[in-house]
């Protein structure tokens, strides 16, 4: 038990402390450079600005120092709540995702995970879907229309992302035949051959040079469609720009958080903010390999630097490896997040749900289909 | 131990939930968030329970998704006040107290003996495998026969909601 507290205080000290400051300061200078702007560059200490690495210090002592305002006729006990239940889930999902790989120095075992459960991607679901009434509850309880305007769409919205997302990864999970997270990244920490298809379905040899392409065994190569649907449902369910119409400040003022101000708006942005690394790392995961590095699975590594620096030194590596490679794959999809959060403009609130339920619905039940009838074949051939 | 205080922990919310949702009959919205209250405390029992399945299933089905939409309704005919408060009549109320003098009665009677020894389980009792297992094995015509009935309800509700707009 106190090892699991320790590794969950860690793991929230560390992207809470520092991934989420960092987040917030990278988001302005990318949309300053994307708009051709110089950015967030003001905020300074005796003239020191640190390329406007100041700035997120300087947003949370503002908005706490700021005034904590409840609207006459709200309800105050359910408007305290509303953002705490908002930001909760974020954290909690922390939980399950595998930083690294197991790893045994000596007699005691390393596990870069905090909980290991069975149905990890279930409580990943679970917890998420409790998501929705941060915004649902901040809306109503407000007392304003604006307010409440917007949790109709947030609870809508997410309610059919949900459906959808839920949808979108199941012949991922066909493909692992797993639900645990730690098994996901221990399966992609494998190769298979591009062209292998033909000997299995056809009964073809495969030309020698064709035999020597491989590539990593990842969620995206495997599933390439569940991939795309996957991202975008998670990014709607975030309700982050273009699928901010819960928020939109150009129809309904700022939606559900509209009557909310200092660190209690803080903390709805806080929550934003924070799905934007949970996503990542999520899909991370999933789709690109966790922390395994491509071409080079954990006993190659630590077979092959062992047999010159020893066992010990050969699993540390290893396992400082793992960790650099699932942050790179996790950097890449914040970027990737962000870019389109500046490219896109917002969707009309009928192109949200028509995306969900005429496009990425029945696309995501005929990969399941297709899935199902690949794996049957394949296993069938062999 | 720990289990147990986990389960009382949870029970009592559940509790607590179910009260607040049957006495908020003037609030619809907060009556309707005790009940979030009770579905997650319930979930957390069912895993105590070990099953996991049916745990996480009451939080993503009931606390994620159904009571989500009952907001949404509450919230979309803004019933705010009064408008739903219950009709009080007398047989009502004679039932109410019959039906729940008896299950309490049932629970007293049965509930004590409850303390002895409970049956090994088997391995993997209550995961994704084991259930789906035997959803698509042994009660496979039951499960055909509930995704039909839903089928029907969808359509149903289709027809009327078309109805009104033409």
């Amino acid at each position: 038990v106190i090892e699991t507290i320790v590794k969950m205080l860690f793991i929230v000290l560390v992207i809470m402390g520092a991934f989420l400051p960092l987040i917030t300061w990278v988001e302005r200078k990318q949309s300053a450079v994307m708009q051709d702007r110089i950015g967030a560059n003001r905020a300074d200490l005796f003239g020191v600005t640190l390329l406007g690495l100041l700035h997120p210090a300087a947003d949370v002592l503002k908005l706490l120092t700021k005034e904590d305002v409840v609207p006459r006729g709200a309800n105050r006990t359910l408007h305290l709540l509303a953002p705490v239940i908002a930001l909760v889930p974020a954290i909690i999902t922390l939980a399950v995702i595998p930083y690294g790989g197991t790893y045994r120095f000596g007699d005691s075992e390393l596990s870069l995970v905090v909980a290991d459960i069975d149905w990890g991607m279930l409580y990943v679901f679970a917890v998420g879907s409790i998501a929705t009434y941060g915004a649902v509850i901040a809306g109503w309880a407000s007392n304003n229309n604006w307010g409440l305007l917007g949790s109709m769409r947030a609870s809508s919205q997410m309610i059919s992302y949900e459906v959808t997302m839920g949808l979108s990864i199941v012949g991922l999970f066909m493909v692992y035949g797993t639900l645990r997270l730690t098994d996901m990244a221990e399966f992609q920490d494998q190769t298979f051959r591009v062209f292998g298809f033909l000997e299995h379905l056809f009964g073809m040899g495969v030309p020698g040079f064709l035999a020597w392409i491989r590539l990593p065994m990842w969620g995206i190569f495997l599933q390439p469609l569940g991939f795309l649907l996957f991202l975008t449902c998670i990014m709607a369910e975030n309700k982050r720009p273009p699928f901010d119409a819960p928020e939109g400040e150009s129809e309904i003022i700022a939606g559900y958080h509209m009557e909310y101000s200092g660190m209690r708006f803080g903390l709805f942005y806080t929550a934003e903010f924070l799905e934007v690394p949970v996503i990542a790392m999520l899909v991370t995961a999933l789709f690109l390999g966790g922390w395994s590095i491509p071409w080079l699975s954990q006993e190659t590594i630590i077979g092959g630097v062992s047999s010159v620096f020893g066992l010990g030194f050969a699993t540390g590596l290893c396992m400082i490896l793992h960790v650099g490679s699932f942050l790179v794959k996790t950097i890449v999809l914040i970027w990737l997040q962000m870019q389109l959060r500046w490219t896109l403009p917002r969707f009309r609130y009928d192109q949200v749900m028509d995306l969900c339920w005429k496009m990425i619905l029945p696309i995501s039940i005929a990969n399941i289909f297709v899935t199902g009838f690949v794996i049957l074949l394949v296993q069938g051939a062999s | 131990v720990s289990a147990t205080v986990l389960f009382y922990l949870f029970g009592a919310i559940a509790v607590a939930g179910a009260l607040g949702m049957v006495l908020n009959v003037r609030n619809t919205v907060a009556g309707a968030l005790s009940l979030v209250g009770t579905m997650v405390a319930l979930g957390g029992i069912y895993v105590l329970l070990d099953a996991y399945l049916v745990g996480v299933l009451q939080i993503l089905v009931y606390a994620g998704a159904i009571v989500v939409l009952f907001l949404f309704v509450v919230m979309l005919l803004n019933l705010r006040r009064d408008v739903f408060a219950p009709t009080r009549t007398r047989i009502a109320r004679v039932l109410a107290g019959a039906i729940g003098l008896v299950l309490a009665a049932w629970l007293v009677v049965f509930g004590a003996g409850l303390e002895a020894a409970l049956p090994e389980l088997p391995e993997g009792f209550g995961g994704y495998r084991a259930v789906g297992a035997q959803l698509f094995t042994d009660y496979v015509l039951m499960f055909e026969a509930t995704s039909l009935l839903l089928l029907a309800a969808m359509v149903g509700a289709v027809i009327l909601a078309k109805r009104k707009i033409d």
